[in-house]
């Protein structure tokens, strides 16, 4: 029997991905402070610990990324605001129909939430911007399952995929936003969005790993 | 530090809270919106709305330009931070008498993506939107990639041309060209001496060494073309000009507007130091200066440092900068 979780009451996996961010706080604006101006850690904590207040053990996961987008897009602006609130909101819109939560409604949620970020955003893959992290985490998990691969193991290619994208930013060119007009001066830092995309999916996936009721 | 400050995390709204009350007589706050901030005056039925906004720490922009006859309403970031699409969103409903609304603001990331945002809630609501964008930057990328050209004090003469053409009675489409003309007329330089803080970081984000100066740095420190040793006053004055001046699309016998603003902590004295330099420069081109502003109209914390900005004015700009406002800063 193929794995899946049940959307009522997983909001908590928000939460704890929100936990994960505010303890990487002072991490996310050290090293945007690298070639941005270091905010990054703040406002990320700011919007990510207002949307874990809200959640119970009742909130749904849907509720969960929705609320989460709600206060991205209406309290935090900036431009991580807009690009994660339209990942979450698409996410969410993607799932709300959907009571469990299977690979291939996972897949479909990733890729919603990618055309999010790509709607609003204008970056393309090698910019050194978040969807470094999430492009390839996306194509990672689509082929896993296109291999055969069961949710589970899928989710752990992601994660895989989502490190080794994020660690990758290291040696691009900044060509978007604030610190492309470093140029060259760019190079040799981590990325802070992708660096914060890496953090949002692999505890995304720990936690989901963790509410798998039907084992194979 | 040195800083007044209560908890970082509360300087934004410590400094609307305080604005409003000070300028009272002009604007007020939004009530369900505290990141919104509206004239007196708006929304003036039939008058096309002029809105703006952008991250805190540039006061007294944006809020501070929030008048009759210029802003109808500001929408206001975190430091540094772009205000959210809601926020702008807000405003524009605010500036809404009824015949369009202009969003004329700077050219950077975040405030596109949430411009876009705000202005597909405002059309879905029924609003006409245009929107201008400020690219008067001139180091912040070549001529020929104006578009990628970072927004900054040239802002202010455009909320002032689009403003007072709104206010006029121009429509929708007439408004938006005037500011257009006026931010395509503006050219700008910053030049760095010291760095600034985000007090919630608590140090510095980059570095300008003692003993140096950076040309062309950005409003938010962003880096300029050239670090250098710090040179008089007068040859500072006379590399700023340089850069504007030589940008393409100056016309011999130009006359023009010139702002320069102080970065936040250079003393105004030094201001006019660097004018009385930059107005002998314009004047040995050919060049005169219809009108001169000089003091701290657009900031960047306590960065010290200088930025000028020149707006090649013709009979058009040069009435609709003269036509009246209450504005506290110009």
């Amino acid at each position: 029997m193929p794995s899946s979780f049940e959307n009522a009451g997983s909001g908590k996996i928000v939460s704890a991905i929100a936990s994960e961010i505010v303890a990487n706080k002072a991490y996310l604006s050290e090293i945007d402070g690298k070639i941005g101006d270091g905010d990054h850690g703040i406002n990320m904590a700011k919007g990510f610990g207002k949307a874990a207040e809200h959640i119970t053990d009742q909130t749904s996961f849907h509720d969960g990324l929705s609320g989460l987008s709600n206060i991205l897009m209406n309290e935090i602006g900036g431009s991580m605001g807009p690009l994660y609130g339209m990942m979450f909101m698409e996410m969410a819109t993607s799932i709300k129909q959907v009571a469990s939560i299977d690979a291939a409604h996972f897949e479909l949620m990733l890729k919603a939430g990618l055309e999010g970020v790509v709607s609003i955003g204008g970056a393309k893959v090698g910019d050194k911007t978040l969807l470094d992290c999430l492009v390839p985490a996306v194509n990672a998990f689509s082929d896993a399952i296109k291999n055969g691969g069961d949710f589970s193991a899928s989710l752990t290619q992601m994660v895989l995929a989502a490190e080794a994208g994020r660690d990758n930013t290291i040696e691009l060119l900044a060509k978007i936003g604030r610190s492309s007009r470093l140029g060259d001066r760019s190079r040799g830092v981590l990325d802070a969005g992708a660096t914060s995309c890496c953090i949002i999916l692999t505890i995304m996936a720990t936690e989901i790993k963790l509410r798998f009721k039907n084992e194979v | 530090m040195q800083r007044f400050l209560n908890n970082p995390d509360d300087l934004v709204d410590e400094t609307i809270k305080g604005f409003v009350k000070a300028h009272r007589d002009i604007l007020h706050l939004n009530a369900e919106n505290h990141r919104v901030a509206i004239s007196n005056a708006a929304p003036v039925k039939g008058k096309v709305g002029i809105v703006t906004g952008g991250g805190s720490g540039h006061e007294p922009a944006f809020i501070g330009y929030v008048a009759n006859g210029m802003v109808d309403a500001v929408a206001m970031g975190e430091l540094f931070s772009s205000p959210t699409a809601k926020s702008f969103h807000d405003a524009i409903k605010a500036a809404d008498g009824g015949a369009g609304v202009a969003v004329l603001y700077g050219n950077y990331a975040g405030d596109n993506m949430n411009v876009k945002m705000a202005r597909k809630m405002a059309e879905n609501a029924g609003i006409e939107i245009a929107t201008v964008v400020a690219n008067d930057d001139v180091c912040s990328a070549s001529f020929d990639e104006r578009e990628k050209r970072r927004g900054v004090a040239g802002e202010i003469f455009m909320w002032k041309i689009g403003g007072a053409k709104a206010a006029l009675g121009g429509s929708l489409s007439e408004v938006q060209a005037a500011a257009q003309k006026a931010i395509d007329n503006c050219r700008s330089v910053g030049v760095g001496l010291g760095p600034c803080t985000l007090p919630a970081v608590g140090h510095p984000n980059f570095k300008i060494e003692s003993g140096t100066m950076e040309m062309g740095i950005g409003h938010h420190g962003e880096p300029g073309i050239e670090v250098t040793k710090l040179k008089s006053a007068n040859e500072v004055a006379s590399d700023m000009a340089a850069v504007v001046l030589s940008d393409p699309g100056q016309q011999s016998h130009a006359e023009y507007a010139v702002l320069v603003s102080g970065l936040g902590a250079t003393p105004i004295n030094e201001l006019y130091v660097l004018y009385d330099q930059i107005e002998k420069d314009i004047v040995a081109k050919g060049c005169s200066v219809y009108k001169a502003y000089v003091g701290n109209y657009f900031t960047s914390l306590e960065m010290v440092g200088a930025s000028l900005t020149i707006m090649a004015v013709d009979d058009e700009l040069k009435h609709l900068l003269a036509y009246e406002t209450n504005c506290a800063y110009f």
